[in-house]
């Protein structure tokens, strides 16, 4: 059995779906969550193959520990040889907590499903190589990249089923949460606008958030106009900011340098715009266009207008 | 605040990455390694600025062979006061995390700071291993940190946005991007380093539960479309029908 655990705090995303979808693959599934989220949304998950939904609502989510104690007792209790985790902020940190206290061994980051061998292939080296992994415990963690398989839906809504675990006492406390209203989270985003230097000044990013805006997309930066002040910290993409793989990466008056590769390296489609012809960006982008971002941006954007309206 | 940094070993952002012995094994000619920047310019230099502004010991910890030296002399010039490799390859994540775990276990630390990740095998594995094997709480993708007493308080990210925390010491913190900038080590501290401690432990019995057993190159990109700066009609058409994206 196949206990996938998903992270309901702001609904079910996408990548839920697809874990639980990846999870129908390997056998039967059941989806374990926490928090307040309606029945009617838990339920959805069965639409993606699981026969039941778990839920303690008592376990807030904020301390970790709690989350792995939580998901320990149900993958004992429901005979699960395999946990699937999505391989986001959430993921990143419970699974590999967990796979200490159910000595399971981890995939972390996850593309594919295992192969005849077992073997399953994560990213390796920031994106430049594809390592295959097995699990040598009979218990298996498995987190998976978002992204990596389209969410397949198969059946109806399932039941739901409340339970309370012995969770224990939070030792983290939260004094503060600050979710900026109405943007779209960096790390989620299916579709990127990211601009760098050539926009030469923080004053000019008005025709990049209208393009973002258009799009339904999130604004991502380079690494040199984070460290000047032109943008905010979290929307740095590459080696030593945030790692993505949206459907459409956008980069404008980006150069491409290797760190920055490295962290968008996994998109999809890459759109470059770009004055310089040599810019080493061209070479990992799908569609190239030499121009001055000035002219070429809000003309974008008016095409982008003009395809809505169609 | 006596503070344990756990650095890994990674190949420098720029190595040309390539594989041998039927790749299973990364090719590590000619390859240039440093400290994993994750490690070194959030966690490590962190630590450092904690220790100057309430005292205490900051001492580094690696699991690898004598190899890894190189890369904890670095540690040490950039102003760790000593340190301790682990005396053994480690093959995985857990095997790493728990040798680390028996070392600290033995060794009192206040706190435990950790990069979000390696650039090599980019897993975020380690922080959150260690967190369970010590039993400690876990702080994972912090951007801010800062001491008080025995009160540690981090600002974390979350799934669409920032959290800020408050732990009791002992804790494990991982530490991302906006917590320290880079500190390149002077003359007087690459001399200093040669002389600091590094103390080497044998490594313990522990299995390895994970195995990468081989290696490939992702598939070659296909060549750029150049679309004219004038036609971003074209664009938009290509990206809604070609690339199916919009």
């Amino acid at each position: 059995m196949i206990l996938v655990y998903i992270n309901s705090e702001n609904g079910i995303s996408k990548a839920s779906y697809e874990a639980i979808t990846y999870a129908n693959k390997l056998g039967d599934v059941v989806a374990l969550s926490n928090g307040s989220l309606p029945n009617e949304e838990l339920s959805s998950m069965g639409r993606y193959g699981a026969t039941k939904v778990i839920v303690d609502r008592a376990v807030n989510g904020e301390d970790q520990q709690q989350l792995v104690r939580m998901i320990a007792e149900v993958a004992a209790s429901e005979n699960a040889d395999t946990v699937v985790f999505v391989h986001d902020i959430s993921g990143k940190a419970v699974a590999p907590m967990l796979s200490v206290r159910m000595n399971a061994g981890l995939v972390s980051g996850a593309i594919s499903l295992p192969d005849d061998s077992g073997a399953i292939a994560v990213n390796v080296f920031s994106g430049k190589a594809i390592g295959n992994v097995k699990v040598n415990s009979a218990s298996k963690i498995i987190s998976l990249l978002p992204n990596s398989l389209p969410p397949e839906e198969v059946g109806e809504n399932c039941s739901v089923e409340e339970v309370s675990t012995q969770a224990g006492e939070a030792r983290i406390k939260v004094l503060s949460t600050k979710k900026p209203e109405g943007e779209i989270p960096l790390p989620e985003a299916e579709l990127v606008v990211s601009a760098g230097r050539g926009l030469k000044g923080p004053e000019n990013w008005g025709m990049v958030e209208e393009l973002a805006e258009k799009l339904g997309a999130a604004t991502a930066c380079s690494r040199p106009v984070a460290d000047i002040g032109w943008r905010p910290h979290h929307e740095h993409v590459g080696q030593t900011g945030v790692a993505i793989r949206p459907n459409l990466y956008i980069a404008i008056g980006i150069s491409g340098a290797i760190q920055h590769l490295a962290g968008v390296n996994g998109s999809k489609v890459i759109v470059v715009v770009n004055t310089d012809p040599e810019a080493p960006f061209f070479k990992a982008a799908d569609y190239g266009i030499i121009g001055d971002a000035f002219e070429v941006v809000p003309r974008l954007n008016q095409a982008i207008e003009k395809f809505k309206a169609s | 605040m006596n503070i344990l940094v756990c650095i890994s070993k990674a190949p420098d952002t720029t190595s040309k990455i390539s594989f041998s012995d039927g790749n299973t094994k990364f090719d590590e000619n000619g390859v240039q390694f440093v400290v994993n920047p994750y490690d070194e310019w959030y966690a490590l230099v962190r630590a450092l600025e904690l220790k100057e502004a309430g005292g205490g010991q900051v001492t580094i910890i690696n699991v690898g062979g004598v190899a890894d030296d190189a890369i904890i002399r670095k540690a040490l010039a950039i102003g760790a006061d000593n340190a301790v490799r682990i005396d053994t390859e480690p093959k995985d994540a857990y095997n790493a995390a728990l040798q680390i775990a028996a070392y600290a276990k033995e060794n009192a630390f206040d706190l435990i700071l950790t990069g979000k990740e390696t650039i090599n095998y980019n897993g975020s594995q380690l922080g959150g291993m260690l967190a369970e094997g010590l039993d400690l709480p876990f702080v994972s993708l912090a951007t801010k940190l800062d001491v008080s007493g025995s009160t540690v308080t981090a600002e974390r990210e979350i799934i669409g946005g920032v959290q800020v925390v408050e732990v009791e010491a002992p804790a494990v913190i991982s530490c991302a991007k906006g917590m320290a900038e880079q500190r390149i080590p002077n003359m007087r501290g690459i001399m200093a380093a040669r002389t600091k401690p590094l103390t080497v432990v044998p490594a313990k019995e522990i299995d390895d539960l994970t195995t990468f057993v081989s290696y490939e190159m992702p598939g070659e990109k296909s060549a750029v479309k150049m679309i004219d700066p004038e036609s971003m009609d074209e664009l938009v058409s290509l990206l809604h029908s070609e690339a199916k994206v919009i």
